[in-house]
């Protein structure tokens, strides 16, 4: 009996001490005035209720926005469009969730599979992209809070030579292979530490942060919407599904009289202006120049990929698990002591440096596969930026650029053709 | 507006589909069924409550990183007192620093820098230890004593009503000791259960 009980105690507080690694030194007391300790009590928030809130609110007006811009054609209601997701997922929402960081809960999720994601995440990830490739870029006209944030503060917008926009253009699709590879490695969430407008909305960020915010600002006043046009990591993948989407906006709304009214109006410049003449060259020339093109492509990619991966060393710093492995290693080769909080830490929390190190070696090779993956990409995105571009084509109308177009509906009151429309439809009523 | 103006605008009124329209028909259908199909696996693996970060007091070092590094300020990160875990003492290591010479509430005495740990008399030798949530600043230095030489009836929370719930947590990125984690909102808490048996 006495044996069992010894094994039943000892197991008892072997179990327990795995669990609670403090001990109950002070036991509490017997009050004689029959004082009872009262239960922990701590506040909720709105719970459940604000998660479909957002998910509503956010499908009723990126479906009115888009009725409003293709059906009834206004540029009003996208206006106030802007200034009520400014203020609703702006202030009062404070910028979480948004669809633009929803790309690194995403990838995240789709490489870690005990990573769940919360229903919000993906309907503010997955409906713009749907709705893009059935209607253009709705989305970015003034329902994405960026979006909508620097559309209110464009006042003159000056034109960008197009080689500038292209080669600016390069940074986005380095954002998002970026912000891919370390959310997928589960290293950092770059995308939110980077952004520019989330300070504003809670009134808290660094003194660099601020600074990046209001510079970003400044510069859309002359030079529209910065963000969207030269980092947004997600305006990438609407890009090119809005270069394919079913339906999009046209700048008249029936036939182009050509009369180049609404030229300058673009503050994005996505106008794309009717071709002067027709260039023609013989034909075994140009599918020559084509064929060599498809050939460079896995050139590009590779060339591409190697830079990249060879990168791998800088870039896995930022996880820290590889960090620590670092400092622990140089502390061990320089035989000092642990300075920085991490390594404390580590040192006292028991774990072998041997399983560190693993952990480490893992994620890197991980990174070195990711930075060849992304390298890859980069250089497919070039080559088929080049092909493109060495493609003429015909046009005899002014039409948007549909994967430039934002479609904020700037041009619409500048066409005569859309005037005519108008007037017509105001004498009907 | 619709499709067919589109059409007439691209390529002069052809009716039937020439190979642009092929092309591009072709990639419309492989957007859309890659979009379909990575929602559909997403929304396989999701859940229908959004994840909010908290943490986990039996991993916390007390580092101190919670007061400085929340994007509010002042943190969001405060201490939390699980009465029914706390032994009542009148030399209480969370309340007083080490080695305090009168056990008053004179200022050099306290380890709360500021004033947020409150006690009041039960009755004889013992006394009931209180936060007040308007002071405190989420620095851990009563949940240090505390655990160190007390019961560790002291320890961190996210308070929920405060808590902006940013997609990365920017005290989670410098947490030393991994101690936060996301869990389902209906949680919301990772309290200290007490004391078995």
């Amino acid at each position: 009996m006495s044996k069992i009980f010894k094994i039943l105690s000892f197991l008892y507080f072997a179990l327990n001490s795995a669990v609670l690694f403090a001990q109950q030194r002070f036991p509490q007391p017997e009050f004689d005035n029959g004082h009872v300790p009262p239960p922990t009590q701590l506040p909720f928030d709105q719970g459940i209720f604000m998660v479909y809130l957002d998910i509503f609110v956010f499908v009723v007006l990126l479906s009115l926005i888009t009725y409003f811009i293709l059906k009834k054609r206004s540029r009003r209601f996208v206006f106030w469009s802007t200034v009520f997701s400014v203020i609703y997922f702006g202030f009062y929402r404070h910028g979480c969730v948004c669809s633009i960081g929803a790309i690194q809960n995403v990838s995240l999720a789709l490489l870690d599979k005990s990573y769940i994601l919360p229903i919000s995440v993906i309907v503010f990830f997955v409906l713009p992209l749907f709705y893009t490739l059935f209607f253009g870029r709705t989305f970015c006209a003034g329902v994405c809070l960026f979006g909508s944030l620097q559309d209110l503060v464009i006042y003159k917008p000056v034109k960008v030579s197009s080689w500038i926009q292209k080669s600016l253009g390069i940074i986005p699709y380095l954002y998002l292979s970026l912000a891919v590879l370390f959310a997928a490695t589960g290293s950092d969430f770059i995308i939110c530490r980077y952004d520019p407008f989330i300070g504003f909305f809670r009134f808290s960020a660094t003194f660099g942060m601020y600074v990046f915010g209001v510079l970003i600002l400044v510069t859309g006043i002359f030079i529209a919407r910065p963000y969207c046009r030269f980092l947004c990591p997600y305006g990438v993948l609407l890009n090119w599904i809005s270069r394919i989407s079913w339906w999009h906006l046209t700048i008249s709304p029936t036939d182009c009289i050509q009369c180049g009214l609404c030229e300058n109006t673009c503050p994005v410049d996505a106008i794309q202006k009717p071709t002067a003449t027709v260039k023609s060259e013989p034909q075994e020339k140009g599918t020559k120049r084509l064929l060599l093109f498809f050939i460079l492509i896995p050139v590009f990619m590779f060339a591409s990929g190697f830079i990249c991966s060879s990168l791998y060393k800088p870039l896995s710093m930022v996880n820290l698990q590889v960090r620590l492995a670092q400092e622990i290693s140089d502390e061990i080769l320089t035989n000092t002591k642990s300075a920085s909080q991490e390594a404390i830490t580590f040192n006292a929390s028991g774990i072998s440096v041997k399983e560190l190190f693993a952990d480490a070696a893992v994620i890197q090779s991980k990174i070195y596969k990711g930075a060849w993956i992304m390298g890859a990409l980069l250089g497919l995105f070039l080559a088929t930026a080049l092909i493109r571009s060495s493609i003429f084509k015909y046009r005899t109308i002014y039409e948007p650029d549909r994967g430039n177009c934002l479609s904020c509906g700037r041009c619409y009151k500048y066409c005569p053709v859309d005037k005519d429309r108008r007037r017509k439809e105001k004498a009907e009523s | 507006m619709d499709k067919k103006e589109n059409k007439k605008n691209d390529s002069g009124s052809k009716k039937s589909m020439n190979r642009r329209d092929f092309i591009r028909l072709g990639f419309q259908a492989a957007a859309f069924v890659s979009i379909a199909s990575v929602s559909g696996y997403l929304v396989k693996k999701s859940m229908d409550e959004d994840l909010v970060w908290q943490i986990d007091p039996y991993k916390c070092t007390q580092c101190g990183r919670c007061a400085t590094s929340c994007v509010l300020n002042p943190s969001a990160v405060k201490c939390v007192h699980i009465y029914i875990m706390c032994g009542y003492c009148n030399l209480c290591s969370g309340y007083f620093v080490p080695n305090v010479k009168e056990l008053n509430t004179g200022a050099e005495n306290l380890l709360c820098p500021t004033k947020a740990l409150k006690r009041s008399y039960i009755e004889k030798h013992y006394y009931k230890y209180d936060i007040d949530r308007e002071l405190c600043i989420g620095c851990a230095k009563c949940v240090k004593g505390c655990s160190s030489f007390g019961n560790g009836s002291l320890h961190l929370q996210i308070i929920r009503d405060l808590c902006k719930k940013c997609n990365q947590c920017s005290i989670a990125k410098v947490c030393p000791s991994g101690a936060f984690k996301q869990i389902s909102a209906s949680k919301a808490y990772l309290l200290k259960s007490g004391w078995k048996g």
